[in-house]
């Protein structure tokens, strides 16, 4: 399922004093399957954006297409409910939705919201939190008692259970310690790999996008400012410090190097490349080609 | 800019709007007495001049304020029901003076109209006037008012600093408390809720996957809070000194001279 944006403008709280207006003619294309991370500052309009992907947010100029659905101004808060279904978004700090008395219970309350019966739900409650990296046990305990990272576990299982087409991940790993970070991390991989989910990862850290993005967008004030592959977009070192984005880790060590006299022809983005063109330069077979 | 804008958004207490007006520089215990003693003197005028010449009189404080007048006219619109509701019941239950119409135990006479409009005037003067003092004094200015103003009770053992701390710690938090709230409907939204649609019952069950979150970060938020001020070594209310002082101006004085005179022309006034 393709989600597509044509120039879509949003205000908040538009025609009064508080007007404010938060997004500028965005253009912007999710490909069905592809692995798209937005990145930009705080305030940059991320958020909103990503409330336009599930319909929360209608547009106040322009549309948005969700598979077959087309999102306009005037569109009917009603029967959203099967765009909500494809469109799954896990939010910042996702543990603050959890509600249930139980793990299972929690897991099961989307599906159940989507018309899922109860026994189908449970089971897919099982199968999530599974995938989640939990085990059986915690079915039947208080989401409450768990740990942190075990809570936002629980909750993107919750995400999972409503088998979404796309998932909009909003910094899914912020707070958590590194192990629990790449865990995660590798886990969406997998889910984006095997069960061919479309992925939209909003985040801060450049290392992600470089590792597992496809293709990005840069926003800057409401507005895309660049947007293509992660090659495209972080070729340009000088602009991402302009704009004061991170540099991935490999290239800005890279960039030392090549400050002391070594010579890329183009900047390594993620470790291993920078690891095959040490290896390659001391002489030796590239390992991860 | 935008982010004080993004702020102000969020803040539904009233709604503070920063400005350098005479009214906004008063002294919030000065604003707060002159509204609540505004509201009880309200009610001595009772014939049309008086209720010309408190109009006029809120009139001139607006104005000092150099809000625009859209801002006060908000504040009626969730209201307006109340006021059309208790102005139509006098105009139809009130008899004496010329009768224009009746039917029933229902009936339109001079003096129902009279009475309902003086009863709409009160009602807009006051809103006017709480809307005043909301949209002039910050909220903590405004609770630090209370606190300075509930002083003497202190004497008849009332927990005077304890209430003006839990009051400062709530405001600064519906804010904090308002996001949260949007933040975990739109999480339980992506998560097929549904919280317009459906039968009553159904409307009720849907606020229960909002309204536990909440709490239990309520509950967190507070732990934290409490824990975090102990650690900067808050031991009660003794013995504390105060970073805000209020000062009370010679302005203020002549503001609440202003009502007193008022309150001397509304008698004159009144019949």
């Amino acid at each position: 399922m393709d989600i597509r944006f044509e120039k879509v403008n949003y205000v908040y709280q538009p025609n009064t004093p508080f007007e404010q207006r938060a997004l500028y003619d965005i253009d912007l294309d999710i490909k069905q399957g592809s692995y798209t991370a937005l990145v930009g500052h705080t305030g940059s309009g991320k958020s909103t954006l990503l409330q336009h992907l599930n319909a929360l947010l209608k547009p106040t100029e322009g549309q948005v297409i969700i598979g077959d659905r087309k999102i306009t101004p005037t569109t009917d808060n009603k029967n959203l409910k099967p765009v909500r279904k494809k469109v799954g978004i896990v939010f910042q700090f996702p543990e603050a939705q959890l509600f249930e008395e139980t793990v299972a219970k929690d897991i099961a309350f989307g599906p159940k919201n989507f018309g899922v019966k109860e026994e189908a739900a449970l089971i897919l409650a099982k199968e999530n939190l599974q995938m989640v990296g939990l085990d059986e046990s915690y079915l039947e305990r208080s989401p409450f008692e768990l740990s942190g990272g075990q809570m936002r576990r629980v909750a993107i299982a919750g995400v999972l259970a409503m088998e979404p087409e796309v998932l909009v991940l909003d910094e899914p790993t912020a707070g958590l310690d590194p192990m629990g970070r790449k865990e995660m991390m590798e886990m969406f991989l997998r889910l984006h790999r095997e069960k061919k989910i479309t992925i939209v990862l909003v985040t801060h850290l450049m290392d992600d996008v470089t590792n597992f993005a496809d293709y990005v967008y840069v926003l800057e004030k409401g507005q895309v400012v660049k947007h293509g592959t992660p090659q495209n977009v972080f070729d340009d070192v000088e602009w991402l410090k302009e704009k004061q984005l991170g540099v991935p880790q490999a290239s800005a060590f890279a960039e030392k190097m090549q400050s002391r006299g070594a010579k890329f022809t183009e900047l390594p983005l993620t470790e291993n490349e920078l690891a095959d063109w040490i290896v390659k330069h001391a002489g030796g077979p590239a390992t991860n080609e | 800019m935008q982010e004080v804008l993004r702020l102000m958004n969020k803040l539904i207490f009233g709604r503070y709007i920063p400005g350098d007006s005479l009214i906004h520089r008063l002294d919030p215990r000065a604003k707060l007495l002159a509204s609540f003693y505004f509201i009880g003197i309200i009610f001595l005028a009772n014939n049309w001049q008086s209720y010309l010449f408190l109009a006029a009189f809120t009139m001139v404080a607006v104005l000092a304020s150099k809000i625009n007048l859209s801002f006060f006219l908000k504040g009626i619109r969730p209201l307006i029901w109340l006021i059309i509701f208790t102005v139509a019941l006098q105009m139809l239950f009130t008899r004496g003076g010329t009768l224009y119409w009746s039917w029933g135990v229902f009936s339109l006479s001079s003096y129902g109209i009279q009475n309902g409009l003086f009863i709409f005037c009160r009602f807009v003067l006051i809103i006017f006037m709480s809307t005043l003092l909301t949209l002039t004094t910050p909220p903590l200015s405004m609770s630090d008012a209370i606190e300075s103003l509930l002083n003497p009770l202190k004497r008849f053992h009332f927990p005077v600093h304890e209430i003006a701390l839990m009051l400062s710690i709530a405001l600064r938090f519906v804010p904090t408390l308002m996001d949260e709230t949007e933040k975990i409907m739109n999480a339980q939204r992506a998560r097929g809720v549904d919280f317009n649609d459906g039968s009553l019952v159904q409307k009720v069950k849907a606020i229960v996957p909002l309204l536990i979150p909440l709490f239990v970060s309520s509950f967190n938020r507070a732990e934290d809070l409490a824990t975090a001020m102990e650690a900067r070594g808050y031991r009660g209310g003794e013995g504390r000194s105060k970073y805000r002082k209020l000062q009370w101006m010679n302005r203020d004085t002549i503001v609440l001279l202003i009502f007193v005179i008022v309150t001397i022309v509304l008698f004159f006034l009144r019949s």
